[in-house]
């Protein structure tokens, strides 16, 4: 951890991820104000920012075109777009790790069809299939987790197929399997806690993925639903008005870079320092 | 050859029609009745029943799908529920529009991609620090907002470039010089979009296999021998390197023609992408299997077209 801690990489993105779920957790005490709340729609609406409103109260990104306060929604949308995008990996992390995992002890007959499926379901166009399956049901953050979390699960399957199936041939691996380990154990005991940190940068690098996926959604009006902020459905509104008022689409959208880009920044460096191979920021 | 690429092509057939069959189940499993929201509100149930036998909604789910299957075999795709018009002339016209913007930022972003890694990994370290921070950053742009801010720059601000669509109203009436240019207008916002997103993730991966490679025996031998470093690079590292990134290439149609469905949208490029939302918007069921199947074509005759050029790139690969 310490070691972590002097890749650059690492303190940025540790930084921004930290500051992002605070904001989140803390979104109604660091604003105060009811995300959907509408005041003089007239008076308030496109206050530019670090403006304050006839009512007397201080907007630090300025405000929408129904005068909502751009940094209230922007907290209260980083616990959509954070929970949709954490949540959404883990179901897809899950799934992969449990198809990986038993592709790399199964017989034959199992092995091939989990591989199978797993390479076409990556040929598979994702957004396509997120499209379908968020237009033809009720939209909502539920659906939308499920849906990132089916169609995201195939290269993690793939990763940790090659690493299981590599470690099986290890010494430990076959002392087990002669001591009369069983597949269960095999799996749970030695293969999965090996195969840990290349599934943590997968995590990483998956969650910014889900998280940008997510707002894409919400973007097209298939996702979280108005008037419950998220990032994606207010980069959507602010783009009607990007001429008059460009903040309220570049606020949501700097802090979605912003998010990603830490995510990713982790990964590299959690994968760097287990690959043993110098820090290249610093 | 023929006898590596059959394998293939069929693997490719049977993606194809998988995802067909998904696409079916999963609009047929959606919930809510097409026939009814087509009819309108004022529709009578006669006038709602009426038109479900018209569209052969009637019939159970496997003979719709089979016979969905034998039209379009036979080149018959329907009629658009939303407009009317006939399926495959809307895609006729769609579909060479998408495949020049995802070919050209496809080619673009990765002979960027390229360029950069080769100065990351053959540069000083200060240079590929501050290039990787460029790359990752590019990687971690949502193309839907990246398009905005650049139609925001260049369409409002600057009013350099149109905002949307693939060519001027008077696009007709102009000589073909200036509707070539016109033409070219149109392409640049879409196509920096895409290709700028494209270009962070190709970096980071050549730029991982360039490392990969770089500290293998024959680099030195070459380097001992006295070959310039110039060819060293060229010819020993990248060619070496080539292998992974043109699977990589082939691999990342899928998410390239998924930024392109946004891109689409956001620019109005009339294009397959654009299709396919609107017709999901409207649920329109025979555009969507239409549109589905036209991207699942273009993805796996992508991937058949990267194992083609990796075999053309590596020829050890052409024993096996």
């Amino acid at each position: 951890m310490s070691d972590l801690l002097r890749d650059g990489r690492a303190r940025f993105g540790l930084g921004v991820l930290i500051v992002a779920v605070a904001i989140a957790l803390l979104a109604p005490l660091i604003s105060g104000r009811d995300p959907a709340a509408q005041g003089d729609i007239v008076a308030t609406r496109f206050l530019t920012p670090l403006s304050t409103d006839p009512a007397g109260a201080f907007h630090l990104l300025g405000t929408d075109r129904l005068g909502r306060d751009v940094w209230t929604r922007l907290a209260h949308g980083a616990r959509v777009s954070l929970t949709v995008g954490f949540l959404a990996t883990l179901l897809g992390l899950s799934l992969g790790v449990a198809v990986g995992t038993v592709a790399a002890v199964a017989g034959a007959p199992l092995r091939l069809g989990l591989l199978g499926l797993t390479d076409f379901a990556l040929a598979l166009p994702r957004v396509v299939l997120l499209l379908l399956l968020a237009a033809l049901w009720q939209p909502g953050s539920t659906l939308v987790v499920v849906v990132l979390g089916l169609t995201g699960w195939m290269s993690v399957a793939r990763l940790v197929y090659g690493e299981a199936s590599a470690l099986l041939t290890r010494p430990f691996a076959r002392a087990a399997i002669a001591l009369g380990a069983g597949r269960r154990r095999l799996i749970l005991r030695h293969l999965l806690p090996n195969t840990l940190t290349p599934i943590i940068v997968a995590a990483a690098l998956g969650i910014g993925n889900a998280i940008t996926l997510e707002a894409g959604l919400s973007f097209l009006g298939l996702g979280v639903q108005p008037p419950a902020p998220s990032w994606g459905g207010m980069i959507a509104s602010g783009r009607d008005t990007i001429v008059n008022a460009p903040w309220v689409a570049l606020a949501p959208g700097i802090a979605l870079v912003l998010v990603v880009l830490a995510c990713t920044l982790l990964g590299d460096a959690i994968r760097d320092q287990v690959a043993g191979r110098p820090a290249v920021v610093g | 050859m023929p006898t590596r690429l059959l394998p293939r092509f069929l693997t490719g057939c049977a993606v194809v029609l998988g995802v067909i069959t998904l696409s079916f189940i999963l609009l047929h499993l959606a919930p809510g009745d097409p026939a009814a929201q087509l009819a309108g509100p004022a529709a009578t149930p006669a006038q709602v029943e009426a038109l479900r036998v018209e569209l052969g909604l009637d019939r159970s789910a496997p003979v719709q799908f089979v016979s969905w299957l034998g039209r379009a075999v036979r080149g018959d795709w329907g009629v658009s529920l939303a407009t009317g018009r006939p399926v495959a002339g809307m895609l006729g016209d769609a579909w060479p529009a998408t495949a020049l913007l995802v070919t050209l930022s496809l080619g673009l972003s990765y002979l960027l991609g390229v360029a950069i890694a080769l100065l990351q990994a053959t540069g000083t370290r200060r240079n590929d620090t501050r290039l990787s921070v460029l790359t990752t950053t590019l990687f971690a742009l949502p193309g839907y907002w990246l398009g905005t801010v650049l139609v925001w720059c260049f369409a409002y601000q600057l009013q350099v470039l149109p905002a949307f669509g693939a060519a001027g109203l008077d696009a007709d009436f102009l000589p073909p010089a200036a509707r070539l240019l016109d033409r070219l207008r149109h392409l640049a916002l879409p196509l920096l979009t895409l290709t700028l997103l494209g270009v962070g993730g190709a970096a980071r991966f050549v730029r991982g296999a360039l490392l990969d490679v770089e500290g293998a025996p024959f680099l030195l031998a070459a380097r001992a021998r006295g070959v310039p470093e110039r060819r060293v690079r060229l010819r020993h590292l990248l060619r070496n390197a080539l292998g992974p990134v043109v699977t990589l290439l082939g691999l990342s149609l899928p998410a390239l023609f998924s930024g392109a469905v946004f891109v689409e949208g956001i620019f109005a490029w009339p294009g397959v992408g654009r299709i396919l939302i609107q017709a999901v918007l409207a649920r329109d069921t025979p555009v969507v299997l239409a549109a589905v199947t036209v991207s699942a074509v273009l993805v796996v005759l992508g991937n058949l077209l990267a194992d083609l050029f990796r075999t053309w790139a590596d020829p050890r690969l052409t024993d096996v």
